[in-house]
């Protein structure tokens, strides 16, 4: 399973998202599809098991979670050290 | 002179579902709890188990973790972070002895509200078992320069 699979599949699980997870396009505003502040939360934490990491504070902000592309960014940096 | 915000008043609401906050409760457990909320609020909302608060069977009450939460959005958005959002445990529910709330902030959030300018908060919570719902008010003071 690739990091996009995973991405995916931690926000079909836990985005509350009103749309199915394969209609978003990379760069589609993940909030403008239905995904609350609460669930960018639980989207974050889901993450963090997934990939074994704890994001860094600096990287808590609205637009780490805003795409799933911004997603991925955040999650390579992160494994990148 | 560093431009301060004109002075007035913000107001942010924020509305969140009890059920996704029991859902996050279950999923992850005290890596939820700690991660959004103080000390002072999860023992706030902490319903105690058999042998006290932290008991066998010790919860939450969701509804008032919901409201919590609700709250810190809505102050979120009265301080409008441009770039960082401060931390949610930099924004507390404090709750008074008479069982109304304040707002009390640290660290960044505290920095932010200094750069906005703002002086001063007021926050009400509601819920029904379903959701829950905050409205924050800031207020900043008159700049005298402002003033005629």
């Amino acid at each position: 399973m690739t990091a996009d699979d995973t991405i995916r599949e931690v926000l079909a699980d836990h985005g509350r998202l009103a749309v199915p997870v394969e209609s978003l396009s990379d760069d589609t505003d993940l909030f403008g599809a239905g995904m609350t502040s609460h669930a960018s939360v639980n989207v974050m934490l889901a993450l963090e098991d997934a990939f074994d990491f704890e994001f860094s504070e600096k990287m808590l902000k609205k637009s780490t979670f805003e795409t799933i592309a911004s997603i991925r960014t955040a999650v390579d940096q992160m494994q990148a050290g | 002179m560093s431009a301060a915000a004109p002075a007035g008043v913000r107001v942010g609401v924020d509305l969140v579902d009890v059920g996704d906050v029991a859902d996050a409760v279950g999923w992850f457990g005290d890596r939820y709890v700690t991660r959004i909320y103080t000390d002072h609020e999860i023992a706030c909302c902490r319903r105690p188990g058999g042998d006290g608060p932290d008991g066998p069977g010790a919860t939450f009450a969701m509804e008032s973790l919901a409201a919590r939460f609700a709250a810190k959005e809505a102050v979120l958005k009265v301080l409008r972070p441009v770039d960082h959002q401060p931390p949610w445990r930099s924004i507390e529910l404090h709750r008074m002895t008479g069982g109304w709330c304040e707002i009390r902030l640290s660290g960044q959030a505290a920095a932010r509200a200094a750069e906005e300018g703002i002086d001063g908060f007021a926050v009400s919570l509601t819920h029904e078992s379903a959701l829950a719902a905050a409205v924050v008010v800031a207020w900043s003071a008159p700049n005298e320069e402002d003033e005629g």
